[in-house]
């Protein structure tokens, strides 16, 4: 598999401040890649240092086969961005936006653009300032995807919009991965969605992942049951356990790899609830929430490079 | 056909989409000859990624369920597994004792379970029995 892009061991300070702290994740070809975590975690540092927009302190970054910082025209010119602020020119119109791009960007599909535009009801007349949020983000993505980019980054690109514009923007990914193939690296909090797009997700805490997997293989590797204990027992620790919540009667665990010998001890010491695989968001809160426990040793990855044979269940 | 899928259960995407297409042909809503939706079509339906339909319509080559024509898309052969006998045996083997410990482990009796096995049987329509081993 063509690697897109690769983080290395990257640390960023500002000032005193360390918000990267060893950060290192791939996104191979074709993949869609969703760096979640909470706010100031360190995701819209991460997507500037790809794009060249900051220079990491220690590490190193790779883009295309290239060092962000000297990022020449025709290597930017495949990468496709959408910001946190959907940055258009409040003195445009939707033409004028579509025009200076044209006039930066080789191979500007000029029929996806307009077909896209009518798609979403845009009109080239409309000025910038008079968009709604939505609209924005939706003329930021086709201009991000109008040149067939090989990458496309976004930074929440759907941050304050309604549910009907985010599943506009949704479609809008779908059709783009569905004609080209390209490899996508986007930070959301909308988990909901993430888990119908991504391949793959990283959860980004205190600078580093804390997960870096595919959802599927995380829905293998992660569990959570109920556990009421029998008088007096007291709740597991050790490295298969992610999270220990009290609960009403007993405790909320939540479980990395169990071995059957653990959950046949659990059942012994008290009554278990069936284990079953957390939703993307229960799991965010386990590993990021308030009572999370301490910062795992590496982040949570594949099965299969663990296991060594891989693909068998 | 219609395949209808759950983000937020605990199977994998693409194996639920499987399961859907396997569900229509066992119940007779899907027959052979018919045309998959494109992967963009399922893709914007589902609103999913289109790598988890590529991912699926794959496995359900793989496993003789559909065949793809170049350029016309995605069909349902209305033929079984192209596995041999032997291996076919080893699955659904598999498959029982799979559904029987879990059986136990809900605290069933096994005539719930025949019973349970017979009220699915009624749901599926088996083509003629074929006669190779």
């Amino acid at each position: 598999m063509t690697v897109i892009l690769e983080f290395d061991g990257v640390q960023r300070w500002f000032g005193e401040q360390r918000v990267l702290r060893g950060l290192s994740l791939r996104v191979e070809q074709g993949q869609v890649y969703a760096l979640l975590g909470r706010n100031g975690a360190g995701k819209t540092t991460a997507l500037r240092l790809l794009l060249g927009f900051l220079q990491p302190h220690r590490g190193t970054v790779r883009v295309l086969g290239h060092d962000p910082r000297d990022l020449g025209p025709a290597v930017r010119a495949r990468i496709g961005y959408v910001g946190e602020d959907h940055r258009l020119y409040p003195t445009m119109s939707v033409g004028d936006a579509i025009a200076f791009e044209a006039g930066t960007r080789p191979g500007f599909r000029r029929t996806f653009v307009d077909r896209a535009l009518e798609r979403c009801g845009l009109r080239p007349a409309q000025r910038i300032p008079r968009l709604s949020r939505g609209q924005r983000a939706q003329l930021s993505l086709i201009l991000a995807v109008a040149s067939n980019p090989e990458l496309l980054v976004c930074d929440d690109p759907a941050l304050g919009l309604d549910v009907v514009m985010r599943r506009e923007l949704l479609d809008a990914l779908i059709d783009l991965l569905a004609d080209t193939g390209c490899s996508v690296l986007f930070s959301s909090h909308f988990l909901g969605d993430v888990e119908r797009i991504a391949d793959r997700i990283g959860i980004l805490h205190d600078g580093a992942l804390l997960v870096d997997a595919t959802l599927d293989d995380l829905k293998q590797r992660v569990a959570r049951c109920t556990w009421v204990p029998a008088h007096g027992a007291v709740p597991p620790t050790g490295p298969h356990v992610l999270r220990v919540a009290p609960r009403r009667g007993g405790h909320d665990l939540t479980l990395l790899d169990a071995p059957p010998a653990l959950l046949d001890d659990l059942r012994r010491r008290g009554e278990l609830s069936p284990p079953v695989p957390p939703s993307l968001e229960d799991l965010f809160l386990d590993l990021t929430g308030p009572d999370r426990p301490g910062l795992l040793a590496e982040p949570i990855g594949e099965l299969a490079a663990r296991s060594g044979a891989g693909g068998g269940r | 056909m219609i395949i209808r899928i759950d983000p937020t259960a605990a199977e994998p995407l693409f194996e639920q989409v499987v399961f859907a297409v396997k569900t229509a042909v066992a119940r007779g809503t899907a027959k052979a000859g018919d045309r998959l939706p494109s992967v963009r079509e399922l893709a914007r339906e589902l609103a999913i990624n289109p790598n988890t339909v590529v991912r699926a319509y794959e496995a359900l080559e793989r496993d003789g369920v559909i065949v793809r024509r170049q350029g016309a898309g995605c069909f349902l052969t209305g033929r079984g597994s192209d596995l041999a006998g032997s291996e076919r045996r080893k699955q659904l083997q598999d498959l029982m004792r799979r559904t029987v410990t879990e059986a136990f482990h809900l605290g069933f009796q096994p005539e719930d379970l025949r019973k349970a096995l017979d009220q699915n049987l009624d749901q599926v329509q088996f083509p003629e029995p074929r006669s190779q081993s």
